[in-house]
């Protein structure tokens, strides 16, 4: 470790390259995380199907890789919306005490209220499905990043270089686009990239639990859903590969997002 | 007396907390697909002509406005009635007292001793930075922090239960038994598992969180001054460094309660717990719309009360703080 910046480039790097390997295989995969092959049901991990198959034959591999994508494309969205709110929040917030009021009350309610718990209530009342698990995973990771956002821009507004921008005349607009916004992008794009590791875990547990994606799609919460059917007939490919494949996944991600959090940070 | 305005202010914050998390919950299944006369009516939905449903929205208050509806609501909760679970065929209040009972072992021995291994693991690794023990440890809370929590628990499912054949496979009993017959020693072999996985995945953050503040710690003139007197390393972060990092341990243990509920979710569901966690997704799956609402507000109250207990003892530890009033 006598290299601590090649090496965060090199384990940056390879994170990078891991996350868009899976997305360009899944690509080419096509019908294949569909298609069952009736004659190797529930086989063990072989040099045919490195995953092994499930109990309809379909290759659990593909699978997974497809489940990635899935859970990848439904947490990106669902931390980009978050940080929408998040940031549009955090702006509200700064209009007076009483918009920054109402702004603190909606983040202590929707924070009182068990993560899993407020997912489930709204996935629930949206009916199911992908846009369900997206908006349910936006609309209740936003308010940590909100606080976050919050401080900053109160810290900004009492910063003596803006009062003496204001002083000097310079418009809201000029402050807005000038002293505002190279503090806050960085720390939005920081915040969507460690909200995202959370979006993905949380999707997954929606859709083991049944409320999520609905059951056809090869996500990977409703592999080991399905897999959870098999655990005592000691079928442990069926389970072990999907979820190693998300835990490699958030890693990644993790990986990025700290990397990038270290490079923009301004203290 | 600033201590009695103080605990009136946080304790009006926390009612206008709840109240609007009672606001949210019924705005929410409000807006959900389940159609209360349908739900009311069960099995005999299609006897009923559309002058009787007209009849039972009456009786039951649907034709009024939302906000008269949830006036109505509250003015129930207040007086105790929380309503009839169809999934259970009990009052609600009965299914969420003998389900929290469950609950409470598990969810108090995985948060004890998760606060607890948290915070020795993170003074450990905060000792001696970039260490090889510093490096072992903050791989661990990496890795748990992005672990999904139902896979790890299958995991254990599948190597302990169903390969070496250690732990049971599921329930909090033996099947079959009633609750009063199972003895301390199966009820406790029977948690072990859940509350080991549950334990493990919850460190992380109050591991991370010690580790940086000891780093702070070691860094800071107080350590520097000690090193100088001849204080050893160890002797540094017994003396010092436990007692600067324990508050916000505490505190951070006080504020998990809400994302321990998650867990303990996730986990009953592997291993068929008959908890709290497990009755909130039935009542979710099976649309038990009274059950779903009553476990909200109740897990609200209890992370509300967590997050007020955090602010108490900080207090009461703090001495900087107390001398303030």
């Amino acid at each position: 470790m006598s290299q601590p910046r090649l090496s965060a480039v090199l384990g940056t790097a390879l994170a990078a390259l891991l996350l868009a390997g899976v997305m360009i295989v899944a690509a080419g995969l096509g019908d294949a995380p569909r298609q069952m092959h009736f004659d190797a049901r529930l086989t063990p991990p072989s040099t045919d199907f490195w995953f092994g198959t499930d109990a309809l034959g379909r290759d659990m591999a593909a699978r997974t890789l497809a489940g990635l994508t899935l859970s990848f494309w439904v947490g990106s969205l669902a931390a980009l919306f978050g940080t929408l709110i998040a940031l549009g929040m955090a702006l509200t917030a700064m209009l007076g005490p009483r918009w920054d009021a109402l702004v603190s009350l909606a983040i202590d309610t929707l924070l009182s209220v068990p993560h899993l718990l407020l997912l489930l209530m709204i996935a629930f009342t949206l009916g199911g499905g992908t846009h369900a698990v997206i908006i349910a995973v936006a609309l209740s990771h936003w308010p940590r990043l909100a606080r976050v956002l919050r401080a900053e821009l109160l810290h900004l507004r009492q910063a003596p270089y803006v009062q003496i921008s204001q002083a000097l005349g310079k418009s809201r607009g000029f402050i807005v686009r000038y002293h505002w916004m190279p503090q806050v992008l960085p720390q939005c794009l920081v915040g969507a990239l460690l909200l995202f590791p959370h979006a993905v875990l949380h999707e997954a547990a929606l859709s083991f639990l049944g409320v999520g994606l609905s059951a056809e799609q090869p996500a990977i919460g409703v592999l080991l859903g399905e897999s959870m059917r098999h655990v005592s007939g000691g079928d442990w490919w069926l389970g072990v590969f999907p979820g190693a494949g998300l835990l490699l996944m958030v890693l990644c991600i993790q990986r990025l997002g700290e990397t990038l959090r270290r490079a923009w940070s301004t203290s | 007396m600033p201590v009695i305005r103080l605990l009136s202010v946080r304790l009006l914050r926390m009612a206008l907390v709840l109240l609007c998390v009672a606001g949210l919950t019924f705005g929410l299944m409000l807006a959900s697909p389940i159609d209360p006369i349908d739900a009311y009516l069960g099995p005999q939905i299609a006897q009923a002509s559309a002058e009787q449903r007209e009849l039972i929205a009456a009786r039951w208050g649907f034709d009024q406005p939302p906000l008269m509806q949830f006036g109505h609501w509250l003015g129930q909760l207040a007086s105790g009635e929380l309503g009839w679970s169809h999934v259970y065929n009990q009052p609600v209040s009965e299914v969420i007292t003998q389900r929290f009972q469950g609950s409470l072992a598990l969810l108090g021995l995985a948060w004890l001793l998760s606060a607890l291994l948290g915070f020795a693991l993170g003074v450990l690794a905060g000792v001696r930075e970039q260490s090889s023990l510093d490096r072992v440890i903050s791989g661990y809370a990496y890795i748990t922090a992005a672990t999904p929590a139902f896979w790890l628990a299958m995991l254990g499912l599948l190597l302990f239960s169903v390969t070496l054949g250690w732990t049971p496979v599921c329930c909090a009993g033996p099947s079959g038994s009633l609750r009063d017959e199972v003895s301390l020693v199966t009820r406790l072999h029977h948690l072990a598992l859940p509350v080991a996985t549950l334990t493990l995945l919850s460190t992380a953050p109050i591991t991370l969180h010690t580790r940086a503040r000891m780093r702070e710690l070691m860094a800071s003139p107080v350590a520097t001054q000690a090193f100088a007197q001849g204080a050893s390393r160890w002797e540094v972060a017994w003396r010092h460094g436990a007692r600067h990092a324990c508050l916000p341990a505490i505190t951070l243990a006080c504020a998990s309660l809400g994302e321990l509920f998650g867990g303990v979710m996730l986990i009953e569901q592997v291993f068929a717990y008959p908890g709290l966690g497990r009755a909130t997704v039935e009542a979710a799956l099976r649309s038990d719309v009274p059950l779903l609402m009553a476990i909200a507000l109740f897990t609200a109250l209890l992370v509300s009360l967590g997050n007020a207990t955090a602010d108490g003892l900080y207090r009461l530890i703090d001495p900087r703080l107390r001398r303030q009033g």
